[in-house]
């Protein structure tokens, strides 16, 4: 097939024309929603990378004498009660969550995104089947899934990343089916489907490509529960082990004393969890009106 | 569907209980064990059995109310599994009370006052509150009211034979976590249900009829907007049990939630086991409760049905 058979696809001359992509970068770009939400984000991505550099102290170095003081000038956020520099811990303390929760939403991304195709192209008894267990799987509460799955296969990164990928995966799978269950009636896919193409390149090659935008919206919204979910395990000391100075887990080991009114051991790992999660919601919020406007 | 659901969970439960952590008899008995008393255990738990076979009976002795023998109290598992229950209900029931009329006049009023200072406040508080963990609003809340001003006790452990307004001034605190969580929700659906509601053309021939505002509200635009945030408020049941863990977890209360979290961490399996499945059953209820209210408020599906 020639390109003069195509004339949608030629370039047109008209120069304030944007690519579809330009328009989305370009609403992005212009929404202070999705600038405020990547501002944070990159503020605590920057600290996961470079924060052991420039922090005062040591966020794993104990001073048992220094323990529980207060916020002063040599100690910002105060000290826990080992004595660690809160301040020092809070700023590195993004590192785990931030390796652990993009990894899991990348694992649900693909697995959900390869089922979902699958289930869309195919329709017919398979979607029958595999839509049903899936809605059945996804009744069922991520922090119960995760629980019973760690205290099975034991705690470590690898395990929390797949536990909260794949239960992860069946909601993204049902976000690509739906977009799949439109685009397989296009005409390119008919197409496709005369040049004898194989399910698979129809489905890769072809539908993928095409239904990226709600793909890239799921996941910036499962990112935000992926974050969620990490912080309730490693709370719960099911997710990050200590000596890690993670957020989640810095309040598991500290907020038994908060009746003692040491509250700087925990307000300040909080609040960073709650600015983290709100960050990548306003992001998810700013992906989703640029997609969908 | 909550029977699918339900039979899912006993799976996912009783291979990550049973199957996965492998030998039973010698994580009870430690790696120095004898091996002749530890298949000799297994053979009393019974898991040297095929696995349909322990499947099958767990399964039947947990419809008949025996839901096994704890690893860790040597004692039968029902008794704390129906205590804690009881406990999580007291706390989910505050929760519910509090959030499902805030939630929905919230909801309601941001409609009323759509793209207006108001709707902004309340649509942007409620999905900033929603989306962050239990334990972190938790965590606030205690250090706001428990330690700052000390207006409630941080501990839900009320003394014993405390009156009923006592437990519920101990179960302010822990509800409010949860409140925060579903308010974003609920109040959410309200509003897009209202506002869809709002722009039909029944709503128009109401005003153009000359009702009053107040009876177009209530008598039109109320019955058909809440419509689906019922279902979602039977949704929610999920997240709220989720939560349940968490917060359970947070202020030392003895509901289902720690006990679950309690079986995890000493890897009682028995007990986790029953602690999930009771919690299944429960939301399996919930969402059948909610598609029968759903269909005596509905008035279309009722007849379709009968049709």
């Amino acid at each position: 097939m020639s390109a003069t058979d195509t004339p949608v696809s030629l370039p047109t001359p008209d120069t304030a024309q944007r690519s579809p992509w330009g328009e989305v970068l370009h609403s992005l770009l212009r929404s202070g929603t999705f600038l405020t939400g990547l501002a944070i984000v990159v503020f605590w991505i920057v600290c996961a990378l470079f924060g052991q550099h420039f922090v005062p102290y040591d966020p794993l170095a104990s001073d048992i004498i220094d323990a529980l003081t207060p916020p002063a000038a040599n100690h910002w956020f105060g000290t826990d009660q080992l004595g660690r520099d809160v301040f020092s811990r809070v700023i590195v303390g993004s590192r785990d969550i931030l390796t652990v929760a993009p990894l899991a939403t990348i694992l649900a991304t693909i697995a959900g995104t390869a089922l979902g195709l699958v289930i869309g192209y195919f329709r017919g008894i398979v979607d029958d089947i595999v839509s049903r267990v899936l809605e059945a799987f996804m009744a069922i509460p991520v922090v119960i899934i995760a629980l019973l799955a760690i205290v099975a296969l034991g705690t470590s990164k690898i395990t929390v990343i797949v536990v909260i990928g794949l239960s992860f995966a069946p909601i993204i799978a049902r976000t690509v089916r739906s977009a799949v269950l439109a685009e397989r009636e296009l005409d390119y896919v008919a197409a496709a489907k005369l040049r004898h193409e194989g399910a698979l390149h129809t489905m890769f090659v072809e539908i993928l490509p095409n239904v990226i935008p709600p793909i890239l919206v799921e996941t910036t919204v499962r990112l935000g529960y992926a974050i969620f979910a990490v912080a309730t395990l490693s709370f719960m000391g099911f997710g990050i082990q200590p000596p890690s100075p993670d957020w989640g887990l810095s309040i598991s080991s500290n907020y038994g004393m908060i009746g003692g009114g040491f509250w700087w051991t925990v307000l300040f790992d909080a609040l960073a969890i709650a600015s983290l999660v709100i960050g990548v919601n306003l992001v998810a919020d700013g992906v989703h009106g640029a997609f969908n406007d | 569907m909550s029977l699918v659901t339900l039979f899912l969970l006993s799976v996912m439960v009783f291979l990550g209980g049973q199957v996965l952590p492998g030998n039973v008899g010698r994580a009870i008995l430690g790696p120095f064990a004898d091996q002749r008393a530890v298949d000799a255990l297994n053979h009393s738990l019974g898991v040297d059995r095929p696995l349909l076979v322990q499947y099958g009976s767990w399964i039947w002795n947990f419809l008949h109310g025996d839901m096994g023998t704890s690893y860790v109290f040597r004692a039968p598992v029902a008794p704390f599994v129906v205590d804690a229950l009881g406990n999580s209900m007291k706390l989910a029931l505050v929760a519910f009370v509090l959030v499902v009329p805030i939630g929905i006049l919230g909801g309601v009023i941001a409609a009323l006052n759509f793209n207006r200072p108001l709707d902004r406040i309340i649509s942007l508080g409620g999905l900033s509150v929603t989306v962050l963990p239990e334990f972190v609003t938790g965590i606030i809340l205690i250090l706001i009211f428990g330690v700052w001003l000390r207006w409630l006790p941080i501990a839900a452990a009320w003394p014993k034979g405390a009156g009923f307004f006592t437990q519920l001034y101990y179960l302010i605190l822990p509800s409010l976590p949860l409140f925060l969580v579903l308010f974003g929700y609920i109040a959410r659906m309200a509003r897009s249900g209202m506002i869809e509601a709002l722009d039909s053309d029944y709503t128009r021939t109401a005003v153009l009829k000359g009702l009053p505002w107040r009876t177009v509200i209530w008598r039109h635009v109320l019955r058909n907007a809440l419509l689906p945030t019922i279902t979602v408020i039977a949704t929610q049941t999920g997240y709220l049990i989720g939560g349940l863990v968490v917060i359970e977890t947070l202020f030392r209360y003895q509901g289902i939630g720690s006990l679950i979290f309690t079986a995890a961490r000493g890897k009682d399996f028995p007990m986790l086991e029953a602690g999930i499945l009771t919690i299944g059953i429960v939301y399996a209820v919930a969402t059948l409760v909610a598609d029968f209210l759903y269909s005596v408020l509905n008035p279309r599906i009722r007849l379709g049905a009968e049709q």
